[in-house]
């Protein structure tokens, strides 16, 4: 039998991406392709859906002839997708009925605020285990309902379907009409512990059972594609950070796993009951591979991270790319008591104050750009201590490392930072496209390409891990200044700022 | 026909002799280069020192280009952006080869290791960017040297030390090595710098075509060589990464 590949499409806010893994999970082949972001109007993020699922379809043919394969190679084709992204589209054309509303799309700020009335954001977080917020599929989807003519009655109707990117790209490859719970818990209509849709939920949001697909486990095959990919199976999905979790082979409670982008991810495995934060983190569905139970997870995003060394290179203008910045931080020893609390647009996990903004704390006629450029990288590595402890508070259970990807893993004093501030080793897999890995994983799973969660624990490997080196007395010491320099950001907005 | 700046040609000149990542030149030196009078090319020093074109060491009293210049696009490559350029390439790379794979920089005549990723077996080891590995023993000094022989003129000045019976100390032997490597892409170290352990190497190119770091692996001699050689499919894959990040920094394709 010739050597069998499998296929793994990442469809993300920016682009779509295809990998192809081999029998030992390295990546073989990689096609990607950029899609258009709309802005009919301030705060408003649209995509074209049916741009997307061509150029879906383009990058998986791509990633096979660049590398000489055929449909046949490949046993499964995986999916991991941008979350909460919003389509509608008819169900007899398959045509969309809107552009889809992206996750950063803020259109629904108002009537989210409704729907919390006097309960507040928190009104469904029992239920969905999320807060109310304009990221979340479900008020997308009321907003679209409300907004394009004769919707709502074609949705009751079942005329018109709703998905999120997985769904969208499923239903295009197989014709079926499925979810998978992960991208499913990102809509606040599904119950977190009967994993369907939850009626109290439809009823709030006022939308139709009729139009929503069926949810069925991350991994398993849904169905085989036809048209120009006739034949592959199609065998998972997962939200991004979901698939990014499996992707760094988190599946004990406990494990966790950091990505580093423009905002962080942080996701820590559970175990098999959602638990519910009294944090303010996001309760998660981290998997669920076929018949087993689902393994649940508990999320924390950071939203000021490599934003802020882009803020340092763009408006500060004190370095040239954002890599230079530790080269700068390298030429001081320490932050010399300077603090930097990116607040920009309030505080989030673990504090949740709105009326908070962004401080330097500390300065004194010592402080260089060197220093600064210690506290700008020093900011990513305190949020992530706040909210580790937040996680750690929440599930009872200590994270005994970090597993990390992402753009900003290329920092090494960041990496060694962080090491040193959590006080666990901060681990990087050699595959850096742990979304694309963990789908691909989820795949091959499900097809029995590999046999089971210990034979893919195996096949991942560090590619660099960086160990706690710092005194304790330190250590605390940083921590204290770091909370008073938070105290210093909150009650900064008044009622009548802009 | 605009008349040409005298003052501005000179200034020019000193920053051609500078241009060496890792020269550095004293008054005397650069008056001798240049046959002007010394105080001449002082007044010109001090005007590039003004700017930041250059700097004076201050152990030495010798010039060496300024930061400022060197973000402005020369051969100098920020070794914190070459690793971030690199990851994904070396991350593949430690992968198909199954050895851990350093990347370097010159740095006064040594090898930095800017980056580093593990060999990918889950054995037990460290992080070693930041080390420093000495040039004309290793196949990434060797394809570092190579692209610059001043360095590599510099550094037999000083004197080639002995690692292993291997090691190459001769000067005439190792520029004619130098030469070899420059002419086929890649480099081997061949047990000589640690006994058992060899080394591959290749370098990486800016949009320039200047070499600004070296891609390499390393591991036991049984794994990395056959029939008394390095291994033809290893140096594929250490030629195709050094390329791959090439092109990434804007190298010319080939």
């Amino acid at each position: 039998m010739s050597e069998q590949f499998i296929a793994s499409v990442d469809q993300g806010t920016a682009s779509s991406r295809c990998l192809v893994f081999d029998g030992r999970a390295r990546v073989i082949s990689v096609s990607q392709i950029e899609h258009r972001h709309i802005f009919p109007r301030p705060g408003y993020v649209e995509h074209d859906a049916a741009e997307i699922w061509r150029n879906v379809q383009y990058v998986v043919q791509d990633a096979l002839a660049t590398v000489g394969l055929a449909v046949g190679d490949v046993v499964a084709l995986g999916i991991t997708n941008q979350r909460e992204t919003t389509v509608l589209w008819d169900r007899a054309t398959g045509v969309p009925v809107h552009n889809a509303l992206n996750w950063q799309d803020m259109r629904t700020d108002h009537l989210v605020r409704e729907l919390g009335g006097d309960a507040g954001p928190d009104r469904f977080r029992d239920r969905c285990g999320l807060p109310l917020a304009t990221y979340f599929s479900g008020p997308k989807i009321r907003w679209l309902l409300d907004h394009v003519d004769g919707l709502g009655e074609r949705a009751a109707n079942g005329e018109v379907l709703f998905g999120t990117i997985d769904s969208w790209l499923i239903w295009n490859l197989t014709g079926r009409h499925v979810t998978d719970v992960t991208n499913a818990g990102r809509t606040m209509l599904m119950n977190l512990e009967t994993l369907d849709w939850d009626d109290v939920l439809l009823d709030a949001m006022g939308v139709p059972r009729a139009m929503l697909p069926e949810i069925r486990p991350s991994m398993e095959v849904y169905a085989e594609a036809g048209g120009a990919l006739a034949g592959l199976p199609v065998a998972a999905a997962l939200g991004d950070q979901h698939a990014a979790l499996f992707g760094q082979t988190c599946f004990s409670p406990g494990d966790a796993k950091c990505t580093y982008g423009t905002g962080s991810f942080l996701l820590m495995n559970t175990g098999e009951q959602p638990v519910q934060s009294a944090n303010g983190l996001l309760t998660t569905v981290g998997y669920k591979i076929g018949d087993q139970p689902a393994t649940y997870a508990l999320e924390g995003s950071i939203a000021v991270t490599g934003a802020l060394v882009q803020w340092f290179r763009d408006k500060l203008g004190l370095i040239g790319s954002a890599s230079e910045i530790e080269t700068l931080a390298r030429t001081v020893d320490d932050n010399g008591g300077c603090y930097f609390v990116p607040a920009f647009s309030g505080l989030f996990a673990p504090h949740w104050r709105s009326d908070a903004r962004g401080v330097i704390a500390g300065l004194t006629g010592y402080i260089s750009k060197g220093h600064l450029a210690r506290a700008v990288l020093e900011a990513t590595t305190w949020q992530t201590r706040e909210v580790v402890d937040a996680m750690n508070s929440d599930a009872g259970v200590a994270m005994t490392s970090l597993k990390v990807d992402g753009g900003m893993t290329a920092n090494n004093l960041l990496m060694q930072s962080l090491a040193d501030v959590l006080d666990v080793p901060v681990v990087r897999p050699i595959v850096a496209e742990t979304p694309s890995l963990g789908a691909a994983y989820a795949a091959g799973l499900a097809v029995g390409f590999w046999p089971d969660v210990e034979d893919l624990r195996a096949q991942w490997h560090k590619a660099a891990e960086w160990l706690p080196a710092m005194e304790p007395a330190v250590r605390e010491k940083g921590y204290r200044k770091w909370r008073k320099a938070v105290a210093r950001t909150m009650d900064w907005v008044d009622a009548d700022d802009d | 026909m605009t008349a040409r700046i005298q003052s501005i040609e000179r200034a020019a000149a000193i920053l051609v002799l500078l241009s060496g990542r890792t020269r550095r030149l004293g008054v005397v030196q650069l008056a001798g280069e240049l046959a002007l009078p010394k105080a001449t090319v002082h007044g010109i020093l001090r005007t590039l020192a003004a700017v930041g074109f250059v700097e004076q060491d201050e152990e030495t009293g010798k010039y060496q280009l300024g930061a400022a210049l060197l973000h402005m696009g020369s051969s100098y490559l920020d070794g914190n952006e070459l690793r971030a350029r690199a990851l994904n390439w070396s991350d593949s790379l430690a992968a198909r080869s199954g050895e851990s794979v350093r990347i370097g920089t010159l740095h006064d005549g040594q090898v930095l290791v800017v980056h580093h990723v593990f060999r990918p077996d889950d054995s037990r080891q460290a992080l070693e960017v930041g080390a420093l590995q000495p040039a004309h023993a290793t196949a990434m000094g060797k394809v570092l040297l190579a692209a610059n022989r001043y360095a590599a003129e510099e550094l037999a000045g000083e004197g080639l030390a002995r690692y292993t019976p291997a090691t190459i100390t001769d000067w005439d032997a190792l520029s004619a090595e130098l030469g070899v490597v420059l002419e086929r892409g890649w480099a081997g170290d061949a047990q000589e710098l640690v006994p058992g352990e060899v080394s591959l190497a290749a370098p990486i190119d800016d949009r320039r075509g200047v070499t600004v770091g070296a891609i390499g692996i390393s591991g036991p001699v049984e794994r990395l060589t056959e029939a008394g050689g390095p291994r033809s499919d290893l140096v594929s894959f250490v030629r195709e990464a050094a390329r791959a990040v090439s092109r990434d920094l804007g190298a010319i394709p080939w």
